[in-house]
């Protein structure tokens, strides 16, 4: 099936989120969409997908015009997407997913349960799936829960296949398996819209590239084309994909955990004795697959979680029972992990999320009471340093994009005095520019002193940073690494490999806190 | 700053911001951009507050034919529509008509007074025979019933702006109530302490009710609106538990379930002298919802507060004890409505009854969700319960119509602001970001 988009328009209000968009994907081919966040990639698949209804431009399959009223005609049409947070239902069985909305029924409406099972096992075997359709969705790792939306959109029949974002979610070694399962999806015929952000992947996969900017395609280029090039059409301005830094010059040990173990409410163990230490003017990466207790660690260090053993050292003060509060007052400053649920409040406006952890203090409050000018004063001040695009400090910081967003999280974090920055996923749902402005921020706490404990599933970004990098498997620390060591071993020790860990043991015993 | 605080602003992208491109075209849209002003808090929002006008006129419009069309003189009318559809018609006009001037007459202002003001053969003797004080008496009345209305709503409210919903006046009412009317009656004080002692102690036994709840909620995670609902009943039994035995609280020599009268050095002074009921219990209510807004916007605890209602999971990481929060939010929350309680028993009624708690708990309800969760929007919501109460009864007594028409009113006003996409539809507004205390409370608050 041959898709063609041509002129596609759309517009919010005075927004233009496409503007003119010209596409044509091949039959059999994987065509890469590559583009930052806001771009417009996200609109124009829903446009495709039928959630959106263009204002101009027209979709053609097979060179006949098609219009999509809703998602139901696009799936009718042989269009089929996989969105970045599945659309499961946990507590059903992979067939029972599969065939939901679509269910085929025997006399007296009873569910074809057997013929849903064989269709699931039949595609599994064909692209070399390796799903089980009696497993429980809850049970399965997050890469098979992509594998299962795939099922879902080859079950009705897809031609062309829409993936958003598929390997933000995945282990370096699910990519590839991802990788060669769209090989083979390529092979049988289908063709695959695959969106990323990222320039590696989209060099390793697509056949095609067409790079989107503000809404309108800037180029086409084969996946020949450097990492350099695709990110300055990109952007729109050449960028500098790795931050250059001088080596570490690490001081004392200023953060120093012992044998921390958490566990939640359910008996749940998250980390398991981790041990280590970040010492001043150093960038300890902690690598690992999401949900391996890397966001646990970082609640507990900021006293948001119980510790269940172990201690916590702040300049040899014990914090292990702080609130966190008195972890802010001690010198931690903390960019959370999911920085619109954790990091600000998003009906406040700018002013306020930049004192959020300060209002108390002086000069922003005497007593009880407020001093709104020098809140805004401050505000203004901070703004203009961390260069937040926004019309005023009084706006919802909530109207501002993920970049801006992180930018006044980092505004308020690095404003108050800190020994020790630790930066969850610091870069996460952010464009090129932003990545950049973010990466110079922590280089820059480094160089003048502070610890930095930097968590990141983005190998990348652990890359980039780190000065030493620890491996968390299972909420055990599996292994410390110079930023040297190859992707593999990381990988391995990221997956859990018995013969990784083991070779950790020699450089373990240089002791927590010991600099590359 | 706070003024950029609201709850009624849902977030959309602001045109004209100097951002790198379409950050977010799925959200657009413009948003009503109003300059915060510190006396328009409460009514910030332009468009929640066309939608609260357009929902009280529709609630009128409905008031006023369901009235047409239940009136027994009028439905006799409209058996003849055919033969003399004319008269028919002038009688509903009337009857809807008439029942709303009756009402405004009872809350505002009455002509007739003023008619009889100015045949008085004196300025002199007309004052003191209180035929000025008649022509003040609706507005009079109208402060008098919005008092309990105004202080229960800001406990309504204030909880509201943290994040939680406050069932619980009633119970909270009853609690102040009973301490307010004990120290009115069992104990002897001088003059001015006695009032303020008795008026204090509305506000502890509140507080004291309120805190249950957000103490239970801190330290179980009991949801606030099931512990409310239950203290509503838990408290309304214990009054009546109170009232039954002589040595408890019941009054001596009688069978009633009532107490003694509380001194008159608990009575709440009078504010413009013996013929009108308006005392200082407004005066509190007044200062209440200006603390209220100075607390929430100027002061760190607000801050908190604030910051707690919006999102707890930011507040905690910024180093915010959300659980200490929730606690004292409840004690200040059932404060007030203990001071309601207090207003009530010192201000009007002066011995307590099983039924003086009356419908303020749920009224107060309607008036934070009318107000849309601020203070000054609670003080003229109040206002306009209260003039609605305060005119019913000559509304009644003049053209036969039910008291029971205010509490439809409140019950349509309350239906249209919930449920703001009615009120869209009915006057074709365009959708538009209101996302105020009607959209929280239709999708049920702390969900």
């Amino acid at each position: 099936m041959e898709l063609e988009l041509t002129g596609i328009t759309k517009r919010f209000g005075s927004l233009v989120a496409n503007d003119h968009i010209d596409l044509s994907v091949a039959p059999a081919q994987v065509h890469a969409l590559l583009g930052e966040n806001g771009a417009g990639k996200s609109t124009l698949m829903n446009v495709l997908y039928g959630l959106l209804q263009p204002d101009e431009g027209q979709i053609l399959i097979d060179g006949k015009p098609a219009s999509f009223g809703s998602p139901r005609d696009a799936i009718a049409a042989g269009i089929g997407m996989v969105h970045q947070h599945f659309m499961l239902v946990p507590v059903f069985t992979v067939a029972e997913n599969v065939t939901l909305g679509i269910e085929e029924t025997r006399p007296l409406g009873l569910l074809d349960r057997r013929k849903a099972r064989q269709d699931v096992r039949e595609l599994s075997r064909r692209y070399g799936l390796d799903v089980d359709p009696d497993a429980l969705v809850e049970n399965l790792p997050v890469g098979i829960q992509q594998r299962v939306e795939i099922v879902k959109a080859l079950v009705r029949q897809a031609k062309v296949l829409i993936l958003d974002e598929p390997t933000a979610v995945l282990t370096p070694a699910e990519t590839q398996d991802l990788f060669r399962i769209i090989g083979q999806l390529k092979a049988g015929g289908t063709s695959v819209v695959f969106i990323s952000h990222k320039l590696k992947e989209v060099q390793a996969i697509a056949d095609t590239i067409t790079v989107l900017r503000r809404g309108a395609v800037v180029g086409e280029r084969p996946p020949t084309a450097s990492e350099d090039e695709l990110a300055a059409l990109m952007v729109g301005r050449n960028v500098q994909l790795r931050v250059s830094k001088q080596p570490a010059k690490p001081g004392d040990v200023v953060l120093e955990v012992s044998d921390l173990t958490v566990t939640d409410e359910t008996g749940r163990v998250w980390v398991n004795g981790a041990s280590f230490g970040v010492r001043a003017g150093e960038i300890l990466g902690v690598a690992g697959v999401q949900g391996n207790g890397q966001t646990e660690l970082c609640e507990a260090l900021m006293g948001l979680r119980p510790t269940a053993t172990g201690t916590v050292r702040l300049n040899g003060r014990d914090l292990t029972h702080a609130t966190p509060r008195q972890r802010l007052r001690a010198g931690v400053a903390y960019v959370p992990e999911d920085r619109q649920e954790d990091g600000l409040i998003g009906d406040f406006a700018v002013a306020d999320n930049i004192v959020l952890d300060t209002y108390d203090q002086p000069p922003f409050a005497s007593g009880i009471n407020l001093n709104l000018g020098a809140i805004t004063a401050y505000a203004t001040e901070r703004v203009a340093e961390f260069d937040v695009r926004t019309t005023s400090v009084a706006t919802p910081v909530g109207t501002l994009s993920g970049g801006n967003q992180q930018k006044v999280i980092l505004a308020r974090e690095l404003g108050h005095e800190h020994k020790l920055l630790v930066a969850s996923q610091p870069t996460r749902g952010l464009d090129v520019g932003s990545i950049e402005f973010v990466h110079r921020r922590i280089v820059e706490q480094r160089d003048h002193g502070v610890a930095v404990l930097i968590v990141s599933a983005e190998l990348d970004e652990i890359y980039a940073l780190a000065d030493r990098i620890a491996v968390m498997y299972e909420g055990k620390i599996t292994g410390f690494r110079p930023p040297t060591v190859p992707v593999s071993e990381l990988g391995r020790l990221m997956a859990g490999s018995a013969e990784a860990a083991e070779a950790t043991e020699a450089t373990e015993a240089e002791a927590p806190g010991a600099g590359p | 700053m706070s003024e950029q605080a609201p709850a009624s602003d849902a977030p959309g992208p602001v045109p004209g911001t100097p951002g790198p491109g379409p950050d977010d075209p799925q959200s657009g849209g413009h948003r009503a951009r109003v300059s915060g002003r510190a006396l328009w808090y409460s009514l910030r929002s332009g468009n929640a507050f066309i939608i609260t006008v357009l929902a009280l006129i529709t609630a009128l419009v409905v008031g006023g034919l369901l009235n047409a069309f239940t009136n027994t003189t009028v439905l006799h009318a409209w058996g003849d529509f055919f033969s003399a559809p004319g008269h028919a018609l002038a009688l509903a006009w009337d009857t809807a008509v008439g029942a709303y001037v009756e009402m405004f007459e009872g809350s505002i202002f009455n002509p007739h007074t003023v008619a009889a003001l100015f045949s008085q053969a004196s300025f002199g003797t007309a004052i003191h025979d209180g035929y000025l004080s008649a022509v003040f008496n609706p507005l009079s009345e109208t402060c008098v019933q919005a008092t309990p209305l105004i202080l229960a709503g800001l406990a309504v409210a204030l909880p509201y702006q943290a994040g939680m919903f406050n069932i619980g006046g009633q119970s909270q009412f009853i609690g102040g109530a009973i301490v307010a009317t004990y120290l009115g009656y069992g104990v002897s004080m001088p003059v001015v302490v006695h009032v303020i002692a008795c008026v204090i102690g509305g506000f502890v036994g509140g507080a004291a009710i309120g805190w249950i709840v957000g103490e239970l909620k801190a330290r179980t995670g009991a949801h606030e609106v099931i512990v409310t609902i239950m203290l509503n009943y838990v408290l309304a039994y214990f009054l009546a538990y109170l009232l039954s035995y002589g040595y408890l609280m019941q009054a001596p020599g009688t069978v009633n379930p009532i107490t003694a009268p509380i001194a008159g050095n608990a009575h709440l002074p009078l504010l413009f002298g013996s013929h009108l009921r308006i005392n200082a219990g407004f005066l509190l209510a007044l200062a209440c919802a200006a603390g209220i807004w100075w607390l929430l916007s100027r002061t760190t605890v607000g801050f908190e507060f604030r910051s707690v209602g919006k999102n707890p999971s930011a507040a905690r990481v910024a180093g915010m004890n959300v659980e200490r929060n929730w606690a004292l939010v409840m004690l200040i929350a059932g404060g007030l409505a203990g001071l309601a309680g207090a207003a009530v028993i010192q201000g009007t009624d002066f011995t307590l009854n099983n039924q003086s708690f009356g419908t303020y708990g749920i009224d107060a309800i309607t008036v934070a969700l009318l107000g849309r969760g601020r203070p000054l929007g609670v003080v003229l919501a109040g206002l306009l319960f209260g003039a609605l109460h305060a005119g019913a009864p000559l509304m009644q007594a003049a053209t036969g119509t039910p008291v029971d028409m205010v509490e439809v009113l409140q019950a349509v006003v309350v239906l249209f602001i919930a449920a703001p996409p009615l009120i869209r539809a009915i006057f074709r507004l365009r959708a538009a970001g209101v996302a105020g205390v009607g959209e929280v409370l239709s999708k049920g608050w702390n969900a």
